[in-house]
């Protein structure tokens, strides 16, 4: 293999354009043979790749224009979504999505943040990032959900909870810090993944469960690069540097046991292949829920308690007295 | 002739005869009057003048509330071990022994006991000298301890936040801190012990949007700014200035995210009071 990035590239170009040629050909026995071999060497090369990419780089990933949304995952991989509208305080917010859903035949309440895809409609849904109204509308399925005892099912893409005037107005760290709270002790079982930006504390908002996923080129971060490096290097250039010192890949967060399991993308990634991407993680929500579903409520309440409270990295320094 | 003539010699001062006032003398950031260090020091911290509330040092938040100012310390032992090798213009293990020559402390919190007007409180107080008050591992951990401690004992909680936010030199571990101490005060909640939030400026980020907002009571000092995004992120953001008093304690009253503001002079009795109604 070769080392330079740059060929490497180049011999993917090569490839994808001699497989197109191929498949245009008449098949016969000898093409048909060729077009398979050249076809896995793609998919090897394009993982090799990718699985070499800079903290950085994941981050532009999973900010791609044209990886899957929220939406798009729901409607691969559940069925009969109806969706749910408003927080009966003040509106409904577009930016935060959710209903009632099947789940292999499996009646469930599912969530997620919207980003929107085209320009109207980022514009539509503020690009991903919910309001209050939109966490308050969030736990109101959630409790739902728990009502007629349905797993509920979050997935996040969100840059972050939005920073306006009424938002804050409206108490936006009041509603993610009551979804907080009252995601630990649903009595229901609880799946999050991060399928693409999990910016901070407007991904927790919904990101508290029994199983945490996450796809393999999704980030979760306590800031966003950018504003990392404006704080601590007083400089956007440094956003590289900043990416890196967050340790906020797939890897390095189930490293942490912040993350439960990480969840492969296809080679080049979700949104070369969005169908192979969804059926991935639909294999990993099966297992989760299979794993959830048999538990009485107060294990599953004390292992989601003990999931977070084991959280963190503290040494006991030598010195000083403790009374604890 | 000449006999008046000035002699040529310049006028030397004896010794060093500058005035050092510094120590002994404060000047107040609202009301820009100097005000003597004791006078500051009995009136908690509050200017005698105008009642601009100063940032004051977690023990001295502690002496301030329990009786006779006698409290014991738990879990100071514990402190960060750097989980992501953080090195931004300065490692941050190089920022933490520099905090802990600075302040005395491991981390950005005092968590404490001791009694208020005769009855057992446990009180978690914020450090605002050690980078920004900010939360990491340990502060999620001595929080969480306290709660449990509370939840073993029966003994209410107090929390007294001073803090920007999450810490970022410990990336998504300080994030999930919110969940973790969350957590813990839903048990709290169930068991039905009072915990009382004392927000004070500044109490922003991901304190904010967890415990600090969960209280059974949230209660502020004056003045104090309190919010999820910090201003400066919402003025980019949104491209235009930001209104007079926006995200200040008045604010949030205002718009129903506290139950009351308290003039720090006051908050032991209101403690005491908000305590002995919820049984304590």
């Amino acid at each position: 293999m070769d080392e330079n990035p740059e060929n490497e590239r180049a011999e993917v170009d090569r490839l994808e354009r001699q497989i197109e040629e191929l498949s245009k050909l008449v098949p016969n026995d000898n093409t048909a043979g060729e077009l398979e071999r050249m076809r896995r060497r793609l998919e090897r090369l394009r993982k090799e790749i990718y699985s070499k990419l800079t903290p950085w780089q994941r981050v532009q990933l999973a900010r791609h224009s044209q990886r899957p949304v929220v939406p798009d995952f729901i409607d691969l991989i559940f069925e009969d979504f109806t969706e749910l509208h408003g927080d009966r305080r003040f509106e409904d917010d577009p930016a935060m999505v959710g209903g009632m859903a099947r789940f292999h035949g499996e009646p469930c309440v599912v969530i997620g943040t919207h980003k929107g895809k085209d320009t109207k409609q980022k514009l539509q849904r503020n690009f991903g990032m919910p309001k209050p109204e939109g966490y308050r509308k969030a736990l109101r399925l959630m409790k739902l959900a728990e009502k007629f005892s349905r797993p509920i099912f979050t997935l996040i893409d969100t840059t972050g909870a939005y920073p306006g005037i009424g938002a804050e107005e409206r108490g936006q760290a009041e509603a993610i810090a009551c979804n907080l709270r009252e995601m630990a002790r649903l009595q229901v079982p609880i799946i999050v993944t991060i399928t693409g930006e999990g910016g901070s504390g407007g991904a927790l908002g919904i990101g508290v469960g029994d199983r945490v996923l996450m796809l393999e080129h999704a980030y979760y971060s306590v800031i966003s690069p950018e504003g990392c490096a404006a704080i601590l290097w007083k400089d956007q250039s440094q956003v590289e540097e900043a990416a890196t010192a967050l340790k906020l890949t797939a890897m390095d967060l189930r490293g942490f046991q912040i993350i439960d399991e990480v969840v492969p993308e296809p080679g080049g990634g979700a949104h070369a292949a969005p169908k192979a991407a969804a059926a991935q993680l639909d294999e990993c929500l099966k297992r989760s829920l299979a794993a959830l579903k048999g538990l009485p409520i107060r294990k599953l309440l004390e292992g989601r308690y003990q999931r977070f409270r084991s959280l963190g990295s503290v040494i006991e320094a030598a010195t000083g007295t403790n009374t604890a | 002739m000449a006999w008046f003539k000035k002699g040529k010699t310049p006028i030397v001062p004896i010794g060093d005869r500058t005035v050092r006032t510094e120590g002994l003398w404060s000047k107040c950031e609202e009301c820009k009057q100097a005000i003597w260090k004791k006078d500051l020091e009995s009136s908690l911290g509050v200017c005698p003048q105008c009642g601009f509330h100063f940032r004051i040092s977690a023990r001295e938040r502690l002496s301030q509330l329990y009786d006779e100012g006698v409290f014991q310390e738990y879990d100071d032992h514990l402190a960060s071990n750097d989980p992501l090798n953080f090195v931004d213009k300065k490692p941050y293990h190089k920022r933490l022994q520099q905090m802990h020559a600075a302040t005395g402390l491991r981390d950005a919190l005092v968590s404490a006991e001791g009694k208020l007007n005769g009855k057992p409180v446990l009180i978690c107080a914020m450090e605002p000298a050690f980078i920004s008050g900010s939360m990491g591992s340990v502060m999620g951990e001595m929080i969480t301890r306290a709660i449990e401690r509370a939840l073993e004992r029966r003994c209410p909680v107090v929390i007294v936040s001073c803090s920007g936010g999450a810490r970022m030199q410990e990336g998504a571990l300080s994030l999930v801190q919110m969940a973790k101490i969350s957590a813990a005060l839903a048990r709290l909640d169930e068991a039905r012990i009072p915990y009382v939030s004392v927000l004070t400026d500044p109490t922003t980020g991901g304190v904010t949007a967890s415990f600090a907002m969960l209280g059974d009571l949230n209660i502020a000092e004056p003045g104090a700014l309190i919010g999820f995004a910090g201003p400066r992120v919402i003025e980019q953001t949104i491209r235009q200035k930001l209104p007079e008093g926006f995200q200040k304690s008045e604010f949030l009253l205002a718009h129903g995210m506290l139950d009351a503001i308290v003039d720090r002079r006051q908050l032991r009795d209101y403690l005491a009071n908000a305590l002995s109604f919820c049984g304590h």
